[in-house]
């Protein structure tokens, strides 16, 4: 009895506390721009900022930057995702082909994906094909390792028994290793999700004339701090929303791996 | 002996070639399988068993002679390993639905054959569940349905039982013989264990230390059923005398 009242009020605490962190952080937000009297400029009050986010709202501005970010990252975590599952699949049958690649991939993944965007939007313009590059080529990389990774764990035994029932390549993928890099994958992607984020936003604030970076850089060649604010925390909920969506797949999919 | 439908074992020999060198690992292994005859193979730990039932299931190429099957260029074959092997992202059911999926079976013909198979084996009530929690004497009874599934021409097996206590083992073996029987099927099976294999097989093949060759072909003239009390009889203690000195 005891325990479970215990464990009742533990779980209220915890419904509780991200609301109430909310709470305490905007509280002190508002009160700190109060005392210290900082101009708008400066630091906008959250209601500032939401009086803000509803003009950008009603204007129908932000919900058109959006989806211009929301394009550019679905677009390229999908276009780094089939590149590097396709390259990932050849790779991890054939050690002569990773042998030669090898070097070209380390090198890649030391090359700082942020400081090459520039190159992307003077090569590519400042459209959304640029972005779209950016975050292709910094998802490309940790979902490569992982398929790679998740495509080696496959047991010997297993591919022997698909072996002994005549399974075709085709078959043996769908059936045998895709199913065993799922979770390796999903590990990837769920860190994927996040960096495109980033790739997209770096390309925008570059050069662009839509999305929320471009947003943001309006923002701040107006003194409108406020809607510096708005682009962040949208950015913020599209970032999380993102994650969310892989680790729902991650609980869907790997339902079998729950004990 | 050897009719035109048996499984001939046809002066197979294997030399595994790799960056140590050659490594000869069977030689000569001539015989012949009876249509539904229960053998099994003892012999000591890597002698060449393994390599022997992976030539008979098409994995590896015998480097000579060859198995020839009755009729057939690719057999179907039913393998179970010591460990289940059962792929952890499919249920019981769809584990044992695998062999017909690939051949591409229509679905509800390939559930009710699964299902009878679930019925053979007991597994009635873990149709639904995830294999990680089965216990290993469970999860061998899914490998053994899905080895039966695609109605092999040859069910392979080796050391299906290893990983099981003594208890859980004795009750397998008793399970397998009564599948055996129902499904009539010709099995082949490796085992460290002499009484097991006397309590199972028609007949034994004792292999020599690597590389192998047959150095007892024993025909287990026990009545049947044997029952767990057949291995105090006295015929059953001079077989086991001769399978060990053949071993050692
Ligand atoms: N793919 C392989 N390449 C080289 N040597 C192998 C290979 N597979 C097995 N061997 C060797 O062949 C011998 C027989 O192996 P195995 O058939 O597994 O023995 P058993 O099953 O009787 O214990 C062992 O010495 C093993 O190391
Ligand atoms: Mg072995």
């Amino acid at each position: 009895m005891e325990n479970s009242s215990n464990k009742a009020s533990t779980m209220n605490v915890r419904r509780l506390s991200v609301p109430l962190t909310i709470a305490i952080f905007l509280l002190a937000w508002q009160a700190a721009v109060l005392i210290f009297r900082l101009p708008a400029f400066i630091l906008p009050t959250p209601i500032q900022v939401a009086d803000r986010f509803v003009r950008a709202l009603s204007d129908g501005s932000l919900l058109r930057h959006t989806a211009a970010t929301l394009a550019e990252i679905l677009s390229g975590l999908t276009a780094g995702i089939l590149f590097a599952a396709v390259l990932g699949y050849f790779l991890s049958r054939s050690t002569l082909l990773e042998n030669i690649l090898q070097p070209f991939l380390v090198a890649s993944q030391a090359v700082p994906t942020v400081a090459i965007a520039p190159l992307f939007v003077i090569w590519f313009g400042p459209g959304i094909f640029s972005k779209i590059l950016i975050c292709a080529l910094i998802v490309f990389f940790p979902v490569l390792v992982n398929i790679i990774v998740g495509l080696r764990a496959v047991p010997a035994n297993l591919r022997d028994l698909m072996r002994s029932m005549q399974a075709d390549r085709w078959q043996t993928l769908r059936l045998l290793e895709l199913p065993t890099a799922l979770p390796v994958l999903l590990g990837g992607l769920r860190i994927g999700a996040t960096l495109s984020v980033i790739g997209a936003v770096v390309g925008e604030l570059v050069g662009a004339n839509r999305g929320l970076g471009f947003l943001i850089n309006v923002g701040r060649g107006q003194y409108d701090t406020a809607l510096v604010f708005v682009g962040v925390f949208t950015l913020v909920a599209l970032a999380l929303s993102l994650y969310g969506i892989v680790l729902f797949l991650e609980k869907h999919l790997l339902r079998w791996q729950e004990e | 002996m050897p009719s035109n439908s048996s499984i001939r074992l046809n002066h197979i020999s294997m030399t595994y070639d790799d960056q140590n060198g050659y490594l000869p690992v069977l030689e000569d292994i001539h015989t012949a399988i009876h249509p539904q005859e229960f053998l099994c193979v003892l012999g000591p730990s890597g002698c060449g068993k393994t390599t022997l039932l992976r030539v008979l299931a098409g994995l590896d190429k015998a480097t000579g002679g060859n198995a020839i099957f009755p009729g057939k260029d690719s057999p179907h074959v039913g393998l179970v390993f010591q460990e289940s092997n059962l792929m952890p992202w499919r249920t019981v059911l769809d584990n044992i639905l695998l062999p017909l999926e690939i051949i591409g079976v229509d679905a509800q013909e390939a559930r009710r054959q699964a299902l009878d198979l679930v019925d053979l084996v007991g597994l009635q009530d873990f149709t639904e569940v995830w294999p990680a929690s089965l216990s290993g004497g469970m999860a061998q009874r899914v490998a053994i349905a899905r080895a039966l599934i695609q109605d092999p021409d040859l069910l392979l097996l080796d050391e299906p039982f290893r990983s099981l206590d003594a208890l859980t083992r004795e009750q397998m073996g008793a399970e397998l013989l009564r599948v055996w029987r129902a499904r009539r099927k010709t099995v082949v099976m490796v085992t460290h264990s002499i009484s097991e294999a006397l309590l199972l097989a028609d007949r034994v093949l004792v292999l020599t230390q690597r590389p192998a060759r047959i150095c007892l072909d024993l025909i287990v003239d026990l009545p049947r059923p044997r029952i767990s009390d057949t291995r105090y009889s006295a015929h059953f203690q001079v077989l086991a005398k001769r399978l060990r000195a053949a071993i050692s």
